[in-house]
């Protein structure tokens, strides 16, 4: 203290010198540490809101629960019933039924679709892909609503354009038939879906290197064996997008059912035509309220994706990561 | 020449009735919602002979009947104030995976890859308990606060930024920019289509939120548009109101499709310069 009033210039120096040196510190803590500041949201959230409750759902699969208070212990109970279940059964063939049907068909078309919009003859190419991408804004509640609204006996649109050619089709019943339920659902799932994978296939065929056309031709390859060689290889990494996260999607099918058929009795449908995994998981968490016995069923759904999924992204060949 | 014009007809011509599968359920949609109950019954689109007996009923009862206002309302900030946080939170995340090597980075990718294969509705009856443990059942906040990040969004971002030219950061640094402002005034302004691609992707998947919205809400006053609306469809009195139902549906499915309007243009070229080199 004393020296600082002896030599208040030194001391002043000094002062500004290390209020410097102590700034510097925090500005290369801040530059040091920002990476972490900006993916802690993520980090946070992960860990209370998928990994605790990751834990916490096997613990509760375990024990049969009657609302959030009381549960009894029963160990593997569950998986047991359930493995012998003829609802999860008719639930799983269900969902892999919709997954099949709407994949297989939804990805050729978005394909096919886009490449006719690709082909420089088009006219108001913009507008036609403004067409064709409306539904997928409807999102799956919605695009419910309509489909129900569409396939109404007698009245809707599509049993009345369907009675111009015959009129017994005018009294076809969509929802109330256990077959013609399930066409309904992937039609609606497909009028939604096929949009929004052209915009993707669209993209990414205008990224096919246009020399590699060129020197296929030089090479006297005809228009089929380019689309073969060149084209597909080139739009792979999106088919694989689109191909994955299309099954992830359609295995938690369950909006879809659930509104189509909320007029027509039970949200299951017709002979549980809209019975999927996650519905069955609804059902019996929110409807029976077990919620044990839907953790488990959440686990099926968990097994079943990750099969699939890691299966698909071998088939395609990843490791593409960076 | 007359073989070219031809093959140019037919695809149009192909294009056309594609098109028409397309759009035609949203005209009748519309045609649907100006018709009376008789006239619903008796023409498939509109009542040309009887153009005068078109109304707006259908629209005046379904606000007199339902809280439809409230549940709009709802909608648009619900969607809104989720849209501003996840595409916050996300590009910050995607910034910090596209431009700094930090220990634990590579890690973190594979849990986030990881997590994209978890089926969200594994966690559905755990969180449904959490949020009964935070007090936050029939609250926004239990919809808003655990999706405020989304993986795909920090891939998209981190995959959009990795065009940020690393010298412009640097040049920042040494001007005495803080990392965050870098974030906000050097590598956002870069991947603006981005920005404007995924605003209208998570606006769109809160706005159709249906499964935890309707497990965690239940007073209808708080009711968001797919939650209100499928709760009509399972009324008695809406068993045959098919022009109330459809007004409520082309009602929802509108603002969504403004925004789109809005930012077609970003959304092309976002998904162009992200998603699909993905």
């Amino acid at each position: 203290m004393k020296r600082a009033v002896q030599y208040p210039t030194a001391e002043a120096q000094i002062g500004t010198r290390a209020n410097k040196s102590a700034h510097a510190t925090l500005w290369s803590l801040q530059a040091r540490f920002a990476p972490y500041l900006f993916v802690a949201p993520f980090v946070i959230l992960f860990c209370v809101f998928m990994l605790y409750p990751l834990g916490r759902s096997i613990v509760m699969s375990l024990y049969r629960t009657y609302g959030p208070r009381t549960s009894q212990f029963i160990g593997l109970s569950h998986y047991r019933f359930f493995l012998t279940d003829f609802l999860l059964w008719i639930a799983v063939a269900n969902t892999i039924l919709y997954t099949l049907a709407i994949v297989s068909l939804q990805v050729p078309l978005s394909l096919g679709l886009a490449l006719l919009l690709n082909s420089p003859r088009v006219r108001l190419r913009n507008l036609f892909r403004f067409a064709f991408f409306a539904p997928y804004l409807v999102g799956n509640v919605f695009v419910a609503v309509i489909f129900m609204l569409l396939l109404a006996q007698r009245h809707g649109l599509i049993p009345r354009a369907m009675g111009l050619f015959n009129s017994d089709w005018l009294e076809t019943s969509w929802l109330g038939d256990p077959v013609n339920a399930r066409i309904a659902i992937i039609l609606a799932s497909l009028w939604l879906s096929v949009g929004w994978g052209m915009v993707f296939f669209l993209a990414a065929l205008q990224g096919v290197d246009r020399e590699l056309y060129e020197a296929a031709e030089v090479d006297g390859a005809g228009r089929w064996s380019r689309f073969w060689h060149v084209t597909l290889p080139g739009i792979k990494p999106v088919t694989t997008f689109l191909v994955v996260t299309g099954t992830i999607g359609a295995f938690q099918l369950f909006e879809l059912p659930y509104i189509l058929f909320m007029q027509h009795g039970s949200a299951a449908g017709p002979r549980w035509a809209g019975l999927t995994i996650v519905m069955y998981l609804y059902q019996q968490g929110f409807d029976a309220g077990d919620l044990g016995a839907a953790c488990a069923l959440g686990w099926f759904l968990v097994i079943m994706i990750l099969a699939v999924a890691l299966a698909q992204i071998r088939l395609f060949g990843a490791g593409r990561e960076e | 020449m007359i073989r070219r014009t031809m093959t140019g007809i037919v695809l149009h011509g192909i294009l056309l009735a594609l098109a028409g599968v397309s759009l035609i359920p949203f005209a009748w949609l519309v045609c649907a919602t100006c018709k009376g109950a008789d006239d619903f019954f008796s023409y498939t689109f509109l009542p040309w002979d009887h153009l005068d007996r078109l109304t707006l009923d259908n629209y005046r009862q379904l606000f007199a009947q339902e809280p439809f206002a409230v549940w709009m309302v709802n909608s648009i900030f619900l969607a809104s104030a989720y849209t501003a946080i996840v595409v916050t939170l996300s590009s910050l995340g995607g910034f910090a995976l596209a431009k700094y090597r930090f220990p634990g980075r590579k890690p973190l990718m594979l849990v986030m890859l990881a997590t994209m294969l978890v089926p969200s509705q594994v966690l559905l009856l755990p969180n449904y308990e959490l949020m009964y443990k935070f007090g936050w059942l029939d609250s926004y906040a239990a919809i808003l606060v655990p999706s405020a990040v989304s993986v795909f969004g920090m891939f998209l971002f981190r995959q959009a930024m990795l065009a940020v030219p690393d010298e412009l950061l640097q040049a920042g640094r040494i001007d005495g920019c803080s990392e965050m402002r870098l974030w906000w005034e050097v590598a956002l302004p870069v991947v603006r289509p981005m920005i404007g691609a995924y605003t209208l992707l998570s606006f769109m998947s809160a706005w159709n939120s249906f499964l935890w919205p309707q497990v965690i809400l239940q007073d209808p006053a708080k009711y968001t548009l797919p939650i209100g609306l499928a709760n009509m469809i399972g009324l008695p009195q809406y068993q045959s109101a098919y022009g109330i139902l459809m007004a409520g549906t082309l009602l929802s499915i509108l603002p969504v499709v403004l925004l789109f309007f809005v930012l077609q243009r970003d959304f092309v070229a976002g998904l162009a310069s992200g998603a699909v080199k993905g």
